[in-house]
């Protein structure tokens, strides 16, 4: 059964406003809830620790996955392994997603591992939204680890998404990329109060003509902390891009550390990294048209976060 | 009607306190196409930044239609009716043009709608609607979606500030063309600095500005010949002297 709470928990995760269409597995305070597999996607759940396997056969187009999580119990602590078989030439959409509603006093953690092993000419869709709500003074957190093994050809592209109620985040994504194959990152982060969210990205370009490109736009308030950290090797003939770009405001501290390591005279690796406050001209030109500052600055923020 | 009465600007320089406008005092009239011109350094921007409430004035009244707007905020004048397009038109990383025109209007444009005020300004509607206003975007397409923006406010007094400023030479020919037909789309008045014959042209009245003052105010006919050495300037002159106004 999914109650009130869980139900908003998963429209803010995963924009699920009912059950979906094909394959997903709903998991609610520790347990699978709902399940669903289709002809070419199944869904097993592991037998020797918690977690599933999601098994995509290869030529497998325009179909979704939808496997998000929910916690409304406080004090509930959990790791849970997800992986990832995508099989050769599929085209899919994977929704995940982890919502904590903690109105207790007790912590509520979720450390959820993905290793995703791409096939031959796959591309993939990831989408991952993290979300926390309730007033306990119990913290929610987030650890999520993603591992990413990206056969030859092969695309990737991961829009991971936090804009609210998460105290604490540790991300950690990890990629190895085989020749040809690519890789487009898109993270987007607002922390405010006490919260504080580390990334931490390692991406290896293996193969010839691989690429990557990893972007993270941020708003740091209050007197939250931002650590990013972007580390991308070249090992043959490769573009890699990290960008890091952070709106700063209050007494917020944002820390950016882009690391590129050229292991080939042919790896061409570029990272850019800008932390500011709110230029004064864009709250100015909003207010030419009629905006207060606070409405200005809602609107620069909604728009940079996009 | 705008009325600027003895107002000051004054800001500290490395050799003291330096006068930017001084004393200055000018009356803009309703519905009235007016050009700002004068050599640089004088305080043509300045004064347009002091009329949107980018900058306060030191000293002096801003009044318009009887009401005092000295102490009002930028925003206050904007929802009074006065909208400024920047010389230096500003990025927003994630604002889609569409957004910005939204924004202007204050009410939800269709995208058909928004397109309208691109074309107005002779940009392609469609190609530009969802692009961000970002430097991917040329200097002279900037300044057309900042025109628009001007536009799809709409309001009584709307102020262009050096809008040939940064962009190139073909861009100004297509942009000229937009305010030659502006007062068919903006229904109020209009205050434009520029250095442009062509904009000069088609102005109802020149203020000259120079040295923080107003040193020559008056119909196109009367200021223009004293500025140009044009057909125009001949013409007026020719007019003066047979007593015949052309």
């Amino acid at each position: 059964m999914i109650d009130d709470i869980q139900k908003n928990i998963l429209r803010e995760v995963a924009d699920l406003y009912k059950i979906p269409k094909g394959a997903y597995n709903i998991r609610a305070n520790s347990q699978s809830v709902a399940r669903n597999t289709t002809a070419n996607i199944d869904i097993i759940s592991k037998t020797d620790k918690s977690g599933i396997d999601i098994r995509i056969k290869p030529g497998t187009k325009n179909e979704a996955v939808h496997i998000p999580v929910v916690i409304s119990e406080t004090g509930i602590k959990e790791v849970v392994y997800n992986d990832f078989y995508i099989g050769a030439d599929s085209d899919v959409t994977i929704i995940a997603g982890c919502g904590i509603h903690n109105c207790g006093g007790q912590d509520s953690q979720h450390d959820g591992v993905h290793r995703f092993f791409v096939g031959r000419n796959a591309r993939i869709r990831y989408i991952e939204k993290h979300y926390g709500e309730g007033d306990g003074p119990g913290k929610r957190l987030l650890n999520p680890v993603t591992e990413v093994y990206q056969e030859e050809g092969s695309y990737v592209e991961m829009e991971m998404v936090q804009i609210k109620g998460v105290d604490n985040t540790v991300r950690t994504t990890r990629a190895e990329l085989a020749a040809g194959a690519k890789m487009v990152v898109h993270e987007r982060l607002m922390t405010h109060g006490e919260q504080q969210a580390t990334s931490n990205y390692d991406v290896a370009l293996n193969g010839e003509n691989s690429s990557a490109d990893v972007s993270s736009r941020s708003v740091a308030r209050d007197n939250s902390l931002q650590v990013f950290e972007a580390n991308i090797i070249g090992n043959n003939v490769c573009s890699g891009h990290a960008e890091c770009d952070a709106i700063i405001m209050d007494k917020a501290r944002v820390i950016s550390i882009p690391k590129l390591d050229a292991n080939c005279v042919d790896a061409a690796l570029i990272h850019e990294a800008a932390i500011g406050k709110i230029a004064g001209e864009q709250l100015i030109k909003l207010m030419t048209l009629g905006l207060t500052e606070q409405e200005a600055e809602e609107q620069i923020i909604s728009g940079f976060l996009r | 009607m705008l009325e600027i009465k003895d107002v000051c600007y004054k800001v500290e320089g490395n050799n003291g306190e330096k006068s930017i406008i001084d004393h200055m005092n000018l009356s803009i009239g309703d519905g009235k196409f007016v050009v700002i011109t004068g050599p640089n350094g004088g305080g043509k921007s300045t004064l347009a930044k002091l009329i949107m409430g980018i900058y306060e004035a030191s000293q002096g009244q801003l009044i318009l239609d009887g009401e005092d707007i000295t102490a009002k905020n930028i925003t206050e004048r904007a929802k009074l009716g006065i909208s400024f397009a920047f010389q230096q038109p500003v990025h927003f990383k994630g604002v889609k043009v569409v957004d910005l025109l939204r924004l202007a209007a204050g009410t939800k444009l269709s995208v058909g709608e928004a397109c309208t005020y691109l074309s107005k300004v002779g940009l392609c509607a469609k190609e530009y609607i969802d692009r961000e206003i970002n430097s991917s975007l040329s200097g002279g397409e900037l300044k057309r979606i900042e025109i628009a923006t001007v536009l799809a406010r709409g309001t009584k007094f709307a102020i262009f500030d050096e809008p040939e400023a940064g962009i190139d030479l073909w861009s100004f020919q297509n942009l000229i063309k937009v305010f030659e037909n502006i007062r068919e789309t903006i229904n109020g008045t209009i205050l434009i600095i520029s250095h442009q014959e062509r904009i000069l042209n088609i102005a109802d009245e020149i203020v000259v500005i120079e040295n923080g003052r107003v040193k020559q105010h008056g119909s196109k006919d009367e200021v223009l010949p004293g500025l140009l050495g044009t057909p125009s300037a001949a013409n007026f002159a020719c007019s003066i002297l047979t007593g015949v106004k052309k």
